[in-house]
């Protein structure tokens, strides 16, 4: 069929605004711009590594991370944090609510040195998301768990969430980042920390056996934030009447509760068919008989298969990995991966990673960065080992963007509008001026007791840190840095407007 | 008394915990400039044991264990208007009442009916409920309109972080509290912020944060810092609401500095033996009572100038629960205070306890929307226009039904 190159080339010419604006970036510039996208930033090991691969085989590395051999040192700090590998059910068991008799008014003590004791787990939550995204080789991996995560966020401060706002991430995330967006979304749908999270637990048919106390009466606080931010979009295609149905479908899906029952439970998750609406139920449109659970499994399907969701999710993706405001067309043809692979994530990403627009030289530093990827990749650049995570989990607070804590369903936005503000900058500034002079305390409890931080401190090497990204200072940066005194040039650095991009 | 001779002789109370503040005003055409202190107190404080509504029966059957009554001696409610009275944790306020600089708005909240604290303090400090996706604070759009030197630094908080109500892109400065306020940050070091203002002074979007954000942090510091040799500070280390208290009133009494401030207090959410006369609240109320009358002391003249104005995401349930607390609810009451408010008068559209009136049959119902109270302070206060109103609480057009005559207009 010899007309085939030629369809091709017309295409090609009636869609102008997909290749032909484009202007490809430099090619000296694709490295740094790849560990700044699919990467916490650069490394010196990771620059390495992307030199040794070439850029398209560092990204087909970076989907594959099962391929990439773990960092040996990583694992083992990972393994002596002991709430970490720990089931919801384990975790309830071990640092929830104490029993107490019926009736029996709670100790104010009691309460306080339970929730007390139970703060290791957003210690050891955090300490681990901070160390994995510092320093595993799979970049990728820990870039997408950021990303999942805020798409489907839970607050680690309300209520019960305190305790399941690891496993939550280890159960219901990590597994499926590059997976079928549908299993991501069951495993979050039937997690004990987004059933928590988004009052779905309490949701009871009114009038069902099983209503009483708490339990009864709808609850559509899942139900709308299944459809307007996990799923379909703000503007998807639902009603009001939508929320109702989809709400009276996930009546009875919580967990188990109390304590004598939790014993022998896999994974915490329960449906109570006594507080389910069993009737029928019209959903976007379709009828859905009463079938127990499977009805919540069927909506899930819808939702997850619906166009709008497609579209959503790739919006999403090219917004967090290209530009904020994103090219149509890119998100157009995302969207369209995204139906014919049934929500592959990994099918989407490698068309992304592929596109001339993220590759087009107008979006290179165009991300302003988050004060998460701020953090990381400063800490990353500076090649510190940290034992000691607090200073950075600090920083992250007072920069408005503490690990796990973010209240609204909506999760962090990675925006520059979201971010970028005179009070952020100061506070971005401190944080760079402090670690690139050395005087954060990151070296664990043993530094800190020898004689105390300022003590101790020794400005980072600015020639080290200057190579990694050589070839994108400007001007103005440059002279300011090569004129600095040298225990400003690695804070300086940095701070500096190229640095605060990615 | 003279109020300010009562003021004069004031003692300042010590306030235990954390508190944010962030203070603006407004230079006014022919008059001075404005300032604004809004308190926030996280987690819902239970404004029917605030207000006490001594007179109507259905109160004390909803609350048999946790009800105030009306009396002169520590544990009773001051009368306030022959209707409700004041929780006796607040008998510090109650001059301001007499000499009418202390108002309430009853039966006020968000259109939203939202439960969840964190939902609903999103929508009070963005000022736009049921839109969730508004970036910026409602406290920062006003100071893209307030009248003034647009160039000097005109808002403050104080606290661990910018809270979401002054967030966004008109700079506002926070400050630490208790031991580390003063703390000085790296950037603060000449030599340090020297070499950043060379690397940042472009034209950009990042070089203008930077340089409004600089601004603010020397100005704020500088006065503070004048403040420590004045040696007006307490003994160094204890968190009070009372040194908080007098840094808002150091920063925002003088003319040409900041004008607008927020102060957050929390501990509000008492699900479990709440108390009534003495206990958990007014162990709360008490310091919030007596930090706002040590700002007020702090202020002088300037008061004249102020708006204070106190409010909570959500009101509690009219009924107590089995632990002998409330649960959340929805209708609360909102405390106005300053030098142009017409106090002494419970404002609001109150309607009764029994059943039938309650919102759900259970919460006090919300009759004025929180923003009606805000825009009423903003026009009368600042005096800032229809437009410049719809620019603070966007897709929003008061009604200003029941705040008529809350302040005097200047």
């Amino acid at each position: 069929m010899t007309f085939c190159p030629r369809v091709v080339l017309l295409i090609g010419l009636l869609l102008p605004g997909v290749v032909a604006s484009a202007a490809p970036l430099d090619e000296s510039r694709r490295p740094a711009h790849v560990l700044n996208r699919l990467a916490f930033g650069p490394t010196t090991t990771d620059l390495e590594r992307v030199k040794t691969l070439g850029v398209e085989g560092y990204i087909a590395e970076q989907l594959d991370p099962a391929l990439i051999t773990p960092s040996a040192a990583l694992d083992q700090n990972l393994v002596r944090l002991t709430t970490l590998n720990l089931s919801v059910v384990a975790l309830y068991l071990e640092y929830g609510p104490t029993v107490r008799g019926r009736g029996q008014k709670p100790d104010r003590k009691v309460v306080r040195e339970t929730r007390q004791r139970a703060r290791v787990i957003l210690d050891e939550a955090s300490t681990a998301r901070l160390r994995r995204a510092i320093e595993s080789p799979r970049q990728l991996e820990e870039v997408m768990v950021d990303f999942w995560f805020n798409h489907f966020n839970v607050f680690a401060n309300k209520g019960l969430d305190h305790l399941w706002i690891g496993a939550y991430e280890r159960e219901a995330i990590r597994p499926h980042v590059f997976g079928r967006f549908r299993d991501l979304l069951g495993a979050t749908a039937r997690h004990p920390a987004m059933l928590f999270y988004l009052d779905n637990w309490q949701n009871t048919a009114p009038g069902s056996p099983g209503a009483r106390g708490r339990f009864k009466g709808l609850n559509e606080n899942y139900a709308r934030e299944l459809m307007e931010l996990h799923t379909l979009g703000v503007n998807g295609g639902y009603t009001q009447q939508d929320i109702i149905s989809l709400a009276r479908i996930f009546t009875g899906w919580g967990f188990v509760l109390p304590r004598a029952r939790a014993r022998g439970s896999q994974g915490g998750f329960r449906f109570d068919a006594a507080r389910h609406d069993a009737s029928e139920k019209v959903f976007l449109g379709r009828t859905i008989r009463g079938a127990g659970i499977e009805e919540g499994e069927q909506a899930l399907d819808m939702l997850a298969r619906h166009p709008s969701t497609a579209r959503h999710i790739a919006y999403k993706l090219a917004q967090y990995f290209v530009a904020d405001e994103p090219p149509a067309t890119l998100v157009e043809r995302l969207a369209g991966r995204f139906r014919d692979t049934d929500g592959d994530i990994r099918a989407v990403l490698k068309d992304l990673f592929a596109s001339p627009e993220f590759w087009d030289e107008r979006y290179f530093g165009a991300k302003f960065k988050t004060p998460y990827h701020y953090v990381v990749s400063a800490v990353r650049a500076s090649g510190v080992s940290v034992e000691n995570h607090r200073p950075l989990r600090g920083a992250l607070f007072h920069q408005g963007m503490p690990l796990y804590l973010c209240q609204t369903p909506d999760g962090y936005k990675n925006t520059e509008a979201a971010w970028l503000n005179p009070d952020a900058m100061m506070r971005r500034l401190s944080f760079a001026a402090a670690l690139g002079s050395g005087r954060l305390s990151l070296g664990g409890k043993t530094a800190l007791r020898s004689g105390g931080p300022d003590i101790a401190a020794k400005p980072l090497d600015a020639y080290r840190l200057m190579r990694l990204a050589a070839n994108h200072y400007s001007e103005n940066t440059r002279t300011t840095i090569a004129e600095a005194a040298p225990a400003l040039k690695a804070a300086l650095i940095l701070g500096s407007p190229e640095f605060m991009r990615r | 008394m003279k109020r300010r001779q009562f003021l004069d002789t004031m003692l300042a109370a010590p306030l235990w915990c954390s508190m944010l503040t962030s203070a603006w005003s407004a230079q006014v055409p022919g008059g001075r400039e404005k300032r604004l202190v809004v308190v926030l107190l996280r987690g819902a404080v239970d404004g029917l044991n605030v207000l006490v509504p001594y007179t109507d029966g259905h109160y004390y059957d909803y609350r048999p264990g946790i009800a105030i009554r009306e009396g002169r001696s520590d544990d009773r409610a001051r009368d306030l208007d022959g209707r409700f009275a004041l929780h006796p944790a607040l008998a510090a306020i109650m001059p301001l009442w007499r000499d009418r600089s202390l108002a309430f708005v009853q039966c006020c909240g968000s259109p939203d009916n939202t439960r969840s604290h964190f939902e609903a303090q999103a929508y009070m400090e963005s000022g736009t409920p049921g839109v969730r996706t508004t970036a910026d604070g409602w406290m920062n759009r006003l100071l893209s309109v307030l009248p003034g030197e647009k160039d000097a630094p005109r808002a403050v908080s104080f606290g661990p972080v910018l809270p979401r109500i002054i967030k966004g892109k008109a700079p506002a400065t926070n400050v630490a509290v208790g031991k580390a306020a003063t703390h000085a940050m790296p950037l603060d070091r000449p030599v340090v912020s020297a070499a950043f203002d060379r690397l940042y002074r472009g034209d950009d979007a990042l070089a203008r944060a930077y340089r409004e954000g600089q601004k603010g942090r020397r100005t704020v510091m500088a006065e503070l810092a004048a403040d420590m040799e004045g040696s007006s500070m307490g003994a160094p280390g204890i968190r009070s609401f009372d040194n908080t208290a007098r840094r808002v009133a150091r920063l925002i009494a003088r003319d040409g500095g900041t004008q607008l401030a927020v102060v957050e207090l929390g501990g509000w959410d008492t699900h479990v033996n709440q108390g009534s006369g003495a206990g958990q609240l007014a162990n709360r109320l008490k310091p919030l009572g007596d930090g706002l009358m040590a700002l007020i002391r702090a202020l002088g003249h300037t008061y004249k100038e102020t708006v204070i104005v106190v409010m909570s995401e959500f009101g509690r349930t009219v009924r107590e629960n089995g632990n002998g607390g409330t649960d959340h609810g929805h209708g609360n009451a909102m405390w106005v205070m300053g030098g142009s408010v017409r106090g002494g008068k419970v404002y609001g559209d109150c309607p009764g306890l029994a059943e039938d009136q309650l919102f759900e049959g259970r919460d006090l119902p919300v009759t004025t929307d929180f923003r009606d109270v805000c825009a009423a302070v903003l026009r009368a206060h600042i005096g800032l226009s229809t437009t410049q109103l719809a620019h603070v609480f966007p897709a929003y057009r008061p009604a200003f039904t029941h705040t008529a005559g809350l302040l005097t207009p200047w």
